[in-house]
């Protein structure tokens, strides 16, 4: 008995491992797959159960809210609980079910959950900031900004933080191609210093799997700060430094492409011989004669 | 076993050891056919006797020692192990030292190995491995690497000869990941893997090593090309695709071909 709940227990985990590790947009491929390999409906719908609310917060899930009022990510940023997520720009909830990967419920949130008006000032004018660049930049791109600590305060004289996130995913598994940009910007508006603090988060990942399985997996980190200002102008701001540490960093992928080939590629196997020629398998008798007349003479090992 | 195949083609090729070993659990009726049709990453053991090491996989192995093509011995010792018969054995010696060649002058470094044995058709079958880890710290000549990886693995069916002609069957499959990590770009990983299948009749007057590393050099450099234009192109398409670069400033995208 104790031994077929340990395996059960295994099963499960393996299943989640699998679906928690599903490349982006292919949760629901992996799942019908793994469902069928673990033959277990009960254990998989355990599995499920807690893998999928783990990868849809990682991936940064987009979900359309039922209304078209807009969209919503799901982020542990926004999250009330398990299964509701705030969308700061609507000034919405909404009720996600994570195994379906959609929005099936959504309501006004109510005026414990939204920041101030003083606070709101800030993140207003970030997020539409944020959302131009985000629209200009992003074909398939979707943004939020999310007041992660001091939403109630009231005026000025006190901290208080934002998060921003990015997400932007191209699905075309017609084309055996996937991929996904995330980013989040931790942004603290530090009112003592008079400063504003920004840590970024770029992960950017891609596969491609047609007669084979090739997967691009990078991510990086950084920081930068600017004077604190009025709504607007910190808006304007702390847009420009996204801006200008994306670009960079997308320049710096392209970089690290351009050297693949000539560079990268070539400690793992040339394309041509040392010698430059193809390998003469003609003419192989002379690598065993070598050999014969180094083992005659004693050398070598 | 589909099922089970369709998920080896999604999850990172950097985790498919684990994915294998997971699948093996959940399978174990399939044990046999997942560990012929699914690659997993080489492992190399010291041989004392002659001191080189050699590439473990299934075509050397016996229960749980594996044969050393450098001494035809099984390691840990084994009494009645299979071997290759004499002149078939005489090849395997001859090809392991020139495919040591061979990839010294492809790889400069690495750890190859080459087995044969008799089928049941009268011909034979060879395996020709190689694994080079090209990481800074290993046999990166270069430097530019965090974490390297390449290993192939070529089967070679080869036929009862007919008159003056042999049939080659090779299946390759090439395994790669490296990673590049420095401070404004941040880590910068690509892992695949690719199999492809290459059917020959060829004239045996040139012996059948000379066929065989003719097969595997063209073979290895199409899956090399094809990887680095065709599908490290394609993951760089999707990331200009999912934020295309500013107007004017259009970069070339490698062709693809």
């Amino acid at each position: 008995m104790a031994e077929e709940e340990e395996e059960r227990k295994q099963k499960k985990e393996i299943a989640k491992w699998f679906l928690t590790n599903a490349p982006a947009g292919e949760i629901q491929y992996v799942a019908k797959d793994i469902r069928s390999v673990v033959g277990d409906d009960e254990v998989y719908d355990e599995a499920a159960a807690e893998a999928f609310p783990t990868y849809n917060k990682t991936h940064l899930v987009v979900l359309e809210m039922p209304d078209r009022s807009g969209d919503v990510i799901v982020t542990t940023h926004g999250e009330l609980d398990e299964s509701n997520y705030f969308d700061p720009r609507t000034a919405h909830v909404a009720t996600v079910d994570h195994v379906k990967q959609v929005c099936t419920k959504v309501r006004p949130a109510t005026d414990e959950e939204l920041p101030s008006s003083y606070i709101e000032e800030f993140r207003g004018a970030l997020d539409a900031e944020v959302c131009k660049y985000v629209g200009d930049t992003y074909p398939k791109g979707t943004c939020s900004v999310y007041c992660t600590s001091g939403k109630d305060v009231e005026g000025p004289g006190e901290n208080f933080e934002f998060a921003i996130v990015i997400s932007a995913a191209k699905l075309s598994p017609q084309n055996f191609c996937n991929g996904s940009w995330r980013s989040i910007w931790n942004v603290e508006f530090k009112d003592d210093m008079q400063v504003v603090e920004l840590r970024g988060k770029m992960q950017v990942g891609a596969h491609y799997f047609e007669e084979g399985n090739v997967q691009l997996d990078t991510n990086t980190e950084c920081k930068d700060s600017t004077i604190f200002q009025s709504p607007e102008d910190s808006a304007v701001s702390i847009t420009n430094m996204i801006r200008h540490h994306e670009t960079e960093y997308m320049t710096s992928l392209e970089a690290s492409y351009l050297n693949l080939p000539d560079t990268t590629f070539k400690d793992l196997r040339r394309k041509l011989p040392v010698t430059r020629t193809l390998f003469p398998w003609h003419n192989t008798l002379q690598f065993s004669l070598t050999r014969d007349i180094t083992k005659e003479l004693g050398i070598g090992k | 076993m589909e099922a089970a195949m369709d998920l080896m083609r999604r999850i990172s090729p950097n985790k498919s050891e684990m994915a294998l070993s997971a699948l093996l659990s959940l399978l174990p009726y399939h044990s046999s056919d997942l560990l012929s049709q699914v690659d997993q990453p080489l492992q190399v053991y010291f041989d004392t006797e002659s001191g080189k090491e050699f590439i473990l996989c299934e075509y050397n192995r016996d229960a749980d020692s594996y044969r050393s093509p450098w001494s035809n011995k099984y390691h840990p010792p084994m009494e009645d192990g299979p071997l290759p018969s004499p002149q078939l054995r005489k090849l395997e010696v001859e090809a392991n030292d020139v495919f040591a060649v061979y990839r010294d002058q492809y790889y400069e470094g690495g750890v190859s190995s080459v087995y044969m044995w008799e089928d049941d058709n009268e011909g034979f079958v060879s395996c020709f491995l190689i694994k080079k880890d090209g990481s800074r710290k290993a046999d990166g000549r270069r430097g530019y690497l965090q974490e390297g990886a390449w290993e192939a693995i070529h089967v070679i069916e080869v036929g009862h000869q007919e008159e003056e002609t042999a049939h080659y069957c090779l299946t390759s499959t090439v395994m790669l990941s490296l990673t590049t990590e420095n401070k404004p770009s941040g880590t910068f990983n690509l892992s695949g893997s690719i199999r492809r299948q290459m059917n020959l009749d060829l004239p045996v007057e040139d012996g059948h090593l000379c066929n065989m590393g003719k097969m595997i050099e063209e073979m290895e450099g199409k899956l090399r090309n094809s990887l680095d234009q065709v599908y490290f192109g394609k993951t760089r398409e999707m990331v200009c695709t999912l934020r295309p670069p500013p107007e004017g400033l259009q970069v070339r995208l490698p062709e693809s071909s």
